[in-house]
C-alpha cells in the first residue's frame, strides 16, 4: 500500500508516548501474516499492510488495558474497537488508532481451494485486484474478489468508526461490498432436520479448542467462560457433538448484538467450521428487534446492555 | 531388507486394498470433511484424500479425545435409605484391530513420544496399551514437504519409518510398500501385491531423497534443552514470545505428541462415567488449583510450559528425544501465526548472547 511509509513515520513519531503499537508483519511463510507488537524503530520497519493481514488486532486490546496502546486497524476492525469502547472494556484515552484503508483480505481457505496446499506456496503478490500465486508446480493468477472472506461480502465500510490518524491510498477503492448473505439464506431455507444435520455434520469435527472463543474481540470472559466451569456444570467434558453445538449456541447468544461480524471466530477455527453464520443470524434478529448494529457508534448503548420498560418492537402484553 | 519384502501397489489398487482391509478391521483413512481433512472410518464409496497433510493427526485413534475409564452406578439400599452401594464396570477397549492408512510419517512417529509415558516403565496405561497394540500404521511418505514441516529438526524425515508398520513410498504411478513390522507384513499380504521391480524401488528412493532435500536444513538443537531451562525464570522473554498468542487449544489438540489429559466424572442421576479427556496447557484451567491459586496465570507461563515440555523437560527425562515430530500443525493452524521453531531458535540465541 502506498501509505505504508507514511504510516511507519507516524508510528515512529508516536512511539515514545506509547507502550506498544500493534500491527502486522510477514509471518512464517509467504501467505501468512503475523500480528506484530512494535516497541522499537526496527520493529516498525517490519510493518506490512496487505490483503494477507487478516487478524483483527482489536482482540488484544482488553488484555492490554492500563497500557498506552497504538493499533493499526482496517475500517471493519475499528467497529470492534467501537463496540469495546461502548461496553467500557477499553479506555479511549489509552488508545491511538492508526486507521488504514483496507487493501482487501484473503480467505486462506478459499486460496487453498484454488491453489492447493498453502504450505507449498513459494510467493504471492498483489497488483490491484490481481493476485499471483507461485507454487513449485504452477503460477496462478486469481481475482482478489473471489478470495474475499464471507464477512467482506455482506457489509461494506468506506470510513472507520473512529481514528486518530487516517491513511488512505487514492487509487484504492473500497474492496468489501454489500451482497446478499447467501450462506445465511441457504441455511434459513433448510428445514429443521436438514439444518440440524448440517450442524451435526460440521460440528462433529470440532475439537473444542476454543480458538473461536479466544480470538473473539468481544468474548471478554475468557478464563471465566462457563464452558469451562465444573460447578455449575453447564457443559460436560465429553467430546460429543451436543456439547460442541451447545457451546456454539452459548457463544452466539452471548455475542448477540455485540458481535461485529469481524469473522475472526470462523477464520481461527482450525477445523474450518463455518460458524460465523450462527452469529450473523443472531445479529440479524437483534437488528430486526432493536434496529441496532453493533460497534458503529461509540456513544450508543447496546440494546442488551440496557432495558426499556417497554420495548417498541416487542409485544409482551396483548391488551 | 529382503527384496521380496517390497511390494508394489498401483494407484488404482489402493482402494481395493483398503476395502479388503475394511472387511476385518476398522480402517481410518484421511477424508475431506468440509474444508478440513480428517481420519474417518472407511466405508463403501469413501474417497481418500492423500494430497494434503491431514488437518488433525491420527492421535485420537489411540488416544481418543474422550476415553471412558469406567462406568458406575449407585444403588440405594431399600432397608437403609441413608446407605448406598457403588457398582463399577470396567470399560477397557476391545481387541479389534484398527488400521490407520495414509497418515504421514510424522503422524505415526508421534506415538513414539507417547510410548515412554503411557506404555513403558512402572505405570502402564491399559487403555492406551490396548489401543496401541491393536492399531497398525500404514504411513504415506511425503513427496512435497510444506513450509511448516521440520521433521528433520527432530530426528524424523519424509520417509521416516519410526512408529509405522508399513511405509508407502510414492513411485511409478503407485506406491512401493515397505513393511516395517510383522503386523505390517500381514497387512500388506492382504493386498496380494506383486513384488516391486528394481526400477520402482529406485524411483521410490529417489523421490524420498528429493523430498528430504526440499526441507530447510536442520539447525543444531543439542543445547536447547539446557537453554530453555535457563530461561525458565526469564518472564520478559516468554512475554515477548507469547504476545500474539491467544491461549487457545488449537496447537495442542492438533499436535500428534501432546498427551495431557483431564479426568472427570459425568453423572446423570445415580449413574455416571469417569472419563479422560484431552486437556491443554494453554488453557487457564489446566493448572488452576482448587485453592484458587494458579501457578501459570498468564499465557506467557503457559506457552513456556508448552515449548519447555517439548524441547526441554521431556528430552531431559527421555533420552534427549524431543516431544515434537515436526509436523508443523501448531504453526499452520495457529490463528495468530505463532511459530514454535522461532521460539526454539530465539531461546537458543537468547542464551547465546
Ligand atoms: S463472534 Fe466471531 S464475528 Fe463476532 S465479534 Fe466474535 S470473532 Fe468477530
Ligand atoms: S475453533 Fe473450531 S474446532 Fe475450535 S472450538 Fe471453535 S468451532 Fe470447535
Ligand atoms: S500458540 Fe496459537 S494455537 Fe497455540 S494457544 Fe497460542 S494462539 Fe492458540
Ligand atoms: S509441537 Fe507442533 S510441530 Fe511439533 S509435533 Fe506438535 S503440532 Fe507438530
Amino acid at each position: 500500500m502506498k501509505y505504508v511509509a507514511e504510516l511507519k513515520a507516524k508510528i515512529r513519531e508516536k512511539l515514545p508516548e506509547l507502550d506498544v503499537v500493534i500491527g502486522w508483519k510477514q509471518g512464517f511463510d509467504p501467505v501468512h501474516a503475523s500480528p506484530a507488537f512494535m516497541t522499537t524503530p526496527e520493529e516498525i520497519e517490519q510493518l506490512v499492510v496487505n490483503p494477507l493481514c487478516v487478524q483483527n488486532l482489536a482482540t488484544y486490546l482488553p488484555g492490554l488495558k492500563g497500557k498506552k496502546v497504538g493499533i493499526v486497524a482496517r475500517e471493519c476492525d475499528t467497529r470492534s474497537i467501537g463496540e469495546l469502547l461502548q461496553e467500557s472494556l477499553i479506555e479511549r484515552e489509552e488508545l491511538t488508532v492508526f486507521s488504514v484503508k483496507c487493501p482487501g483480505a484473503v480467505d486462506l481457505v478459499k486460496l487453498r481451494q484454488q491453489v492447493g496446499d498453502l504450505g507449498r506456496v513459494r510467493s504471492i503478490s498483489f497488483d490491484g485486484p490481481r493476485v499471483t500465486v507461485e507454487t513449485p508446480d504452477e503460477s496462478s493468477s486469481l481475482d482478489l474478489g473471489e478470495l474475499l472472506p464471507g464477512k467482506c461480502r455482506v457489509m461494506a465500510y468506506d470510513e472507520p468508526v473512529l481514528a486518530d490518524f487516517r491513511f488512505v491510498d487514492p487509487d484504492q477503492d473500497t474492496v468489501c461490498r454489500e451482497e446478499a448473505d447467501t450462506d445465511l439464506v441457504a441455511l434459513e431455507q433448510m428445514d429443521l432436520d436438514e439444518r440440524f444435520a448440517y450442524w451435526r455434520g460440521h460440528l462433529d469435527r470440532c475439537i473444542r479448542c476454543y480458538a473461536c472463543r479466544n480470538v473473539c474481540p468481544m468474548c471478554v470472559c475468557q478464563d471465566q467462560c462457563i464452558a469451562d466451569t465444573r460447578d455449575p456444570h453447564w457443559l460436560s467434558a465429553e467430546t460429543d457433538v451436543r456439547q460442541k453445538w451447545m457451546f456454539q449456541l452459548i457463544h452466539a447468544m452471548h455475542l448477540a448484538g455485540r458481535c461485529t461480524e469481524c469473522g475472526e471466530c470462523e477464520r481461527a477455527c482450525p477445523m474450518d467450521i463455518p460458524i460465523l453464520t450462527i452469529r450473523r443470524k443472531l445479529n440479524r434478529e437483534i437488528h430486526e428487534l432493536f434496529g441496532y448494529t453493533s460497534g458503529m457508534d461509540v456513544d450508543a448503548v447496546p440494546p442488551l446492555l440496557t432495558f426499556q420498560p417497554e420495548e417498541k418492537s416487542i409485544t409482551e402484553r396483548e391488551w | 531388507m529382503v527384496m521380496g519384502d517390497l511390494k508394489f501397489c498401483p494407484k488404482e489398487g489402493l482402494s481395493r486394498w483398503v476395502e479388503e482391509l475394511s472387511r476385518e478391521h476398522t480402517v481410518l483413512v484421511p477424508q475431506q470433511a468440509g474444508d478440513a481433512v480428517e481420519f474417518l472410518p472407511f466405508a463403501e464409496g469413501s474417497e481418500l484424500s492423500l494430497d494434503r497433510q491431514p488437518t488433525a493427526p491420527p492421535k485420537k485413534s489411540v488416544f481418543p479425545q474422550t476415553e471412558t475409564l469406567m462406568r458406575f452406578e449407585y444403588q440405594k439400599d431399600p432397608e437403609h435409605p441413608d446407605r448406598q452401594t457403588l457398582q463399577i464396570k470396567e470399560t477397557l477397549p476391545g481387541k479389534e484391530k484398527t488400521v490407520i492408512l495414509g497418515c504421514r510419517p510424522c503422524g505415526a512417529r508421534g506415538f513414539s513420544v507417547f510410548d515412554p509415558v503411557f506404555g513403558q516403565g512402572e505405570y502402564l496405561d491399559p487403555y492406551y496399551q490396548a489401543r496401541r497394540e491393536h492399531t497398525v500404521f500404514v504411513s504415506l511418505a511425503c513427496r512435497h514437504p510444506e513450509n511448516t514441516c521440520f521433521c528433520n529438526w527432530v530426528g524424523g524425515g519424509p520417509a521416516d519409518s519410526a512408529g509405522s508398520d508399513v511405509l508407502m513410498l510414492p513411485a511409478g504411478g503407485g506406491y512401493v510398500l515397505r513393511p516395517v513390522t510383522d503386523q505390517g507384513r500381514q497387512i500388506v499380504e492382504v493386498g496380494g501385491f506383486e513384488d516391486a521391480s528394481p526400477e520402482q524401488q529406485t524411483e521410490a528412493d529417489r523421490l524420498a531423497e528429493e523430498a528430504a532435500e526440499n526441507l530447510s536444513p536442520a539447525p543444531e538443537l543439542e543445547e536447547v534443552p539446557d537453554k530453555l531451562f535457563e530461561l525458565f525464570e526469564n518472564l520478559d522473554f516468554w512475554e515477548l514470545m507469547a504476545a500474539k498468542c491467544i491461549s487457545c487449544g488449537a496447537c495442542t489438540y492438533l499436535c500428534p505428541t501432546c498427551y495431557c489429559f483431564n479426568i472427570s466424572d459425568e453423572y446423570s442421576g445415580l449413574q455416571g462415567k469417569r472419563i479422560r479427556t484431552w486437556d491443554n496447557c494453554m488453557s487457564n484451567l489446566f493448572t488452576h488449583e482448587a485453592s484458587g491459586h494458579n501457578p501459570r496465570p498468564t499465557k506467557a507461563q503457559r506457552l513456556r510450559n508448552r515449548v519447555g515440555h517439548k524441547f526441554s523437560y521431556y528430552p531431559k527425562l527421555h533420552e534427549q528425544v524431543f516431544a515434537c515430530c515436526g509436523c508443523g500443525r501448531c504453526i499452520k493452524s495457529c490463528p495468530m501465526s505463532v511459530d514454535i521453531r522461532e521460539i526454539v531458535l530465539s531461546a537458543k540465541e537468547y542464551a547465546d548472547e
